[in-house]
């Protein structure tokens, strides 16, 4: 340890000052100096399930992408507080609650693409092209197969018989999978038919849980028999070890379909490089692009041309929710106070 | 000399009045623009959402207020109990594996509270191994402990936040004059009462920054409360701002948490009284440690290798067997050296600053002894105690203002079109470390300036030397185990630093703990070991520093 008074010396100050601003400078340099072909995205998916589709895209368009991850909320905050000086062209997320709020609160800008418009159904993409849908994942009911017949389950809304007292595992209602459920049986059943539902689950008291695989974990090692789950949250299970005792239940095939959702993305409104921008949304709609989201993380392609990866399609195709996933965004809000009224943590 | 010293411990002492402006004015414009992202905070209140209010406190804001006290009492109690008696153990007796555990005691410090919190929840939890392995031989039984409740997070934070007690609690220890202790031994009182009477009290400065800084995590903390499932007030706030869309109402919530610091500040205050903490000298010789021998000597080495093991250990162990198991998957890739970098740069950039930001605070305080400064000093100390996404907010909106008006001049004058000259660099980052982690600082910093008797002050002053050399020659030399503690402990902390870190990082800066989060987010638990463990490596560096210093200069 070298003597106090060395420590704190002023040439020691004026070198770190040196550094300081050297750094500014840098970070200045990087942040700001706009190369032609290049497009940066704003993006609420974690790099490992992102960066392959952008490598594909560069190696084939030549078009850099850059991007940089946060979690959804922050990201908004970050947008609306750079305003027009923003870097981000691409603003990604999942969830149709998350996109919808961008489009509401004009983060986006429409943009019209004939690629896209055939490559995804209309009930995935927003109504003036203001974001797309990229890859559709499913919430459908799970159960042990050590301990539930299938022959026992029906609907999400059965959930709340009271046989299942004590048997069941969710998901936390603080995350958007479980808000946007919700916020979809809002839109068609009416606030007081779902609030009933949703305190006939608790009335089940079911254990609350902060993340989709340790449910899954919970049911393989017995603490509860039926949950509800995104469904590559199993696959990636499965993969691991194909005799994992959990296994997927479509509901109300007979009625509304399953809850599905989407990840996508849009343009932001003060995009600096709006073509390149187009041209990766383009990208990831195709079958290339599709591909890699299906078999990466083991999500639906919004593309219908494309199959969703071999394990999963070994589930059985299912009729899925046809309700417009914005209703997600719509109702999320009154979503979240029905849950803080029935007590759903 | 004995009869000298006992007279230190109760000196009433008076600063020399403020003849020199100058350092006061400095330290409450600093405070006044390290406090400005919490004034943002404050701000907020200004539109109450009366709606929203309304909506939280009929169906859960009564009760997850009620889990935020409980919560703080459990915390505040154990890392007390476990930090003080820890400390004394090590600082007053000789016991085998003492010179190990004593600095392996400080190390939970670098792994992140979210860290232990997701590897506990994989070890205990029902599907964990301990609890696999006990049905397997015992049978399914009736009951099973739930890790994923009130008892689970307190055991955490025991674990993450005891070292702040601790450290500050030896080091108050190995401070006190051995004759002081003595000379209350001599006049006949038992060991026990010279720990509780005369040792404690002298201590109590330190154990109560000590544990303010836990209590101040605690509040922050959504991390861990959020894996155990165990809602607090920063729930309620996360769940305003990202469930209902309301930022507004969610810092309205946010600044409750400051007026509960404020309490626990005046809470403390009123204890300590008018009460001062003076030694007058720093080389006073200190007690003679007692040697331990038989069951007490194997007891006093259980219980320091059980709380070593459990609070770091156990972790480290977990998260290396996930490297290790992982390693064809792993996380790893040829940035990682950059990412390292990354982070121990800007926790060294953040330590420095926030460091000197203290010091002049601290001293402007002492120098001038104002109430406003005070004032400004106590706000721009309490974002410890606000969820770093909340700072982020507070640092965002500002500077984002102050960069629309430099980018238009910029544009005006020069034709520059550059936009994000705060936002988009290192400033915005290291403004939010500033802001979140002063207390950390100024809380070590004067909990050494207040133990150096006004006298050295006068006398130097008297001697002809202006402040800055006082400051430089005297306090400098007598604060340097303080400055050392504070440097380290701002760098652990923003090592380990997530949500601030994810919102105002600049473009293309990725350190470990983002790492982990784009990991965790996504239920990779297993592979957000190898950026975890490093994090627990980086942060172990600089206090194997420290102890390696406050062994040699013992």
């Amino acid at each position: 340890m070298p003597h106090p008074q060395e420590c704190f010396n002023l040439l020691r100050i004026r070198r770190l000052s040196a550094v300081l601003v050297l750094l500014l400078v840098l970070s200045l340099s990087l942040a700001g100096v706009g190369i032609a072909e290049e497009v940066v995205v704003y993006s609420a998916r974690i790099e490992k399930l992102i960066k392959p589709m952008f490598d594909a895209f560069t190696a084939e368009t030549g078009i850099e992408v850059k991007y940089f991850t946060a979690n959804e909320a922050e990201l908004f905050e970050r947008l609306k507080a750079e305003g027009p000086n923003t870097p981000a062209d691409v603003f990604m997320t999942v969830d149709a609650g998350n996109l919808w709020l961008a489009e509401h609160a004009g983060l986006l800008q429409g943009f019209a693409s004939s690629t896209i418009t055939a490559n995804i159904p209309s009930h995935l993409r927003a109504r003036d092209n203001l974001w797309v849908g990229l890859a559709v994942r499913a919430r459908p009911i799970m159960y042990s197969t050590e301990r539930v017949q299938p022959s026992d389950l029906s609907t999400y809304e059965a959930l709340a018989d009271p046989k299942w007292q004590g048997r069941l595992c969710f998901r936390t209602s603080r995350k958007v999978y479980t808000q946007s459920l919700v916020a979809t049986m809002i839109k068609t059943f009416g606030e007081q038919r779902t609030e009933e539902i949703v305190r006939g689950w608790m009335a089940n008291e079911p254990r609350i849980f902060n993340s989709d695989s340790k449910i899954l974990e919970a049911i393989a090692a017995g603490q509860c028999d039926v949950t509800m789950a995104n469904t590559y949250y199993l696959a990636r299970l499965k993969a691991d070890n194909p005799d994992f005792p959990v296994a997927v239940f479509w509901p109300n095939q007979q009625d509304r379909g399953v809850h599905v959702n989407i990840s996508g993305a849009g343009i932001t409104k003060h995009a600096k490089h709006r073509e390149q921008a187009i041209k990766l949304l383009e990208f990831l709609s195709s079958s290339k692009a599709q591909n890699l989201y299906a078999d990466g993380n083991y999500e639906y392609p919004a593309n219908p041309a494309v199959e969703p990866a071999s394990l999963i399609a070994a589930w059985g195709s299912f009729k899925a929710d046809k309700v417009d996933v914005a209703a997600a965004g719509e109702f999320q809000v009154a979503a979240v106070k029905l849950m803080d009224r029935a007590g759903y943590q | 000399m004995t009869t000298d010293q006992m007279k230190t411990v109760s000196l009433r002492g008076r600063l020399p009045r403020p003849i020199w402006k100058p350092w006061p004015v400095a330290a409450g414009l600093i405070a006044l623009v390290v406090a400005m992202p919490i004034l943002v905070v404050l701000a907020s209140l200004a539109t109450p959402h009366l709606e929203v209010w309304r909506h939280l406190w009929q169906t859960q804001l009564p009760a997850l207020i009620g889990n935020t006290l409980a919560l703080v009492l459990g915390v505040g109690i154990s890392v007390a109990v476990v930090g003080t008696a820890l400390a004394w153990l090590v600082a007053m007796y000789r016991f085998p594996g003492r010179r190990v555990c004593e600095w392996l005691l400080i190390l939970p410090l670098a792994v992140p509270a979210y860290v232990i919190g997701f590897v506990f929840l994989a070890i205990f939890d029902y599907a964990g191994p301990v609890q696999s392995w006990l049905r397997h031989v015992f049978g399914a039984p009736l009951w099973s402990p739930n890790i994923a409740s009130y008892g689970g997070v307190v055991l955490v934070m025991t674990c993450v936040f005891y070292p702040y007690v601790y450290m500050l609690a030896r080091a108050a220890f190995l401070e006190q004059s051995g004759t002081t202790l003595e000379a209350a031994r001599a006049l006949g009182a038992g060991r026990f009462v010279v720990f509780w009477r005369v040792a404690l009290p002298l201590a109590r400065p330190s154990i109560a920054a000590g544990v303010s800084l836990a209590l101040m995590e605690t509040l922050a903390d959504f991390g861990t409360v959020a894996i155990f499932n165990y809602p607090t007030f920063t729930v309620a706030i996360y769940r305003v701002w990202f469930g209902l869309f309301d930022r507004t109402a969610a810092t309205q919530l946010a600044s409750l948490l400051l007026f509960f610091t404020l309490t626990l500040y005046l809470v403390e205050r009123s204890w300590r009284g008018r009460v001062c903490f003076y030694q007058t000298s720093e080389n006073g010789r200190p007690a003679t440690p007692i040697q331990l021998t038989g069951w007490k000597a194997w007891g006093a080495c259980g219980v320091t290798c059980l709380v070593v093991g459990v609070a770091f250990l156990l972790p480290v162990a977990q998260l290396s067997i996930w490297t290790l198991t992982t390693l064809g998957a792993t996380d790893y890739d040829s940035r990682y050296p950059q990412f390292m970098f990354n982070t121990l740069l800007v926790a060294m950039l953040a330590a420095c600053v926030t460091l000197g930001t203290a010091v002049v605070v601290a001293y402007g305080l002492r120098l001038g002894r104002s109430r406003v400064v005070g004032f400004c000093s106590r706000v721009a100390s309490m974002g410890y105690a606000l969820p770093g996404s909340v700072i982020a907010v507070g640092v965002l909106v500002p500077l984002a203002f102050v960069d629309r008006v430099l980018a238009s001049w910029l544009h005006a004058t020069w034709g520059v079109t550059e936009g994000l000259l705060l936002t988009g660099s290192f400033v915005g980052l290291i403004f939010a470390y500033l802001t979140r982690f002063l207390a950390v600082s100024l809380q070590t910093v004067e909990a050494s300036l207040v133990k150096v008797t006004p006298s050295m002050d006068m006398a130097g002053r008297s001697l002809g030397a202006g402040p800055w050399r006082v400051l430089r020659r005297v306090h400098f030399p007598l604060m340097r185990g303080g400055v050392c503690t504070a440097v380290i402990l701002v760098f652990v902390e923003v090592m380990k630093e997530m949500p601030a870190t994810l919102l105002l990082r600049p473009f293309g800066y990725e350190t470990l703990a983002v790492r982990v989060w784009q990991l965790t987010s996504e239920a990779f638990w297993e592979a957000a070991a190898l950026p975890a463990l490093t994090i627990v490596a980086g942060g172990m560096l600089p206090v194997l520093v420290l102890l390696h210093s406050s062994t040699r200069h013992r």
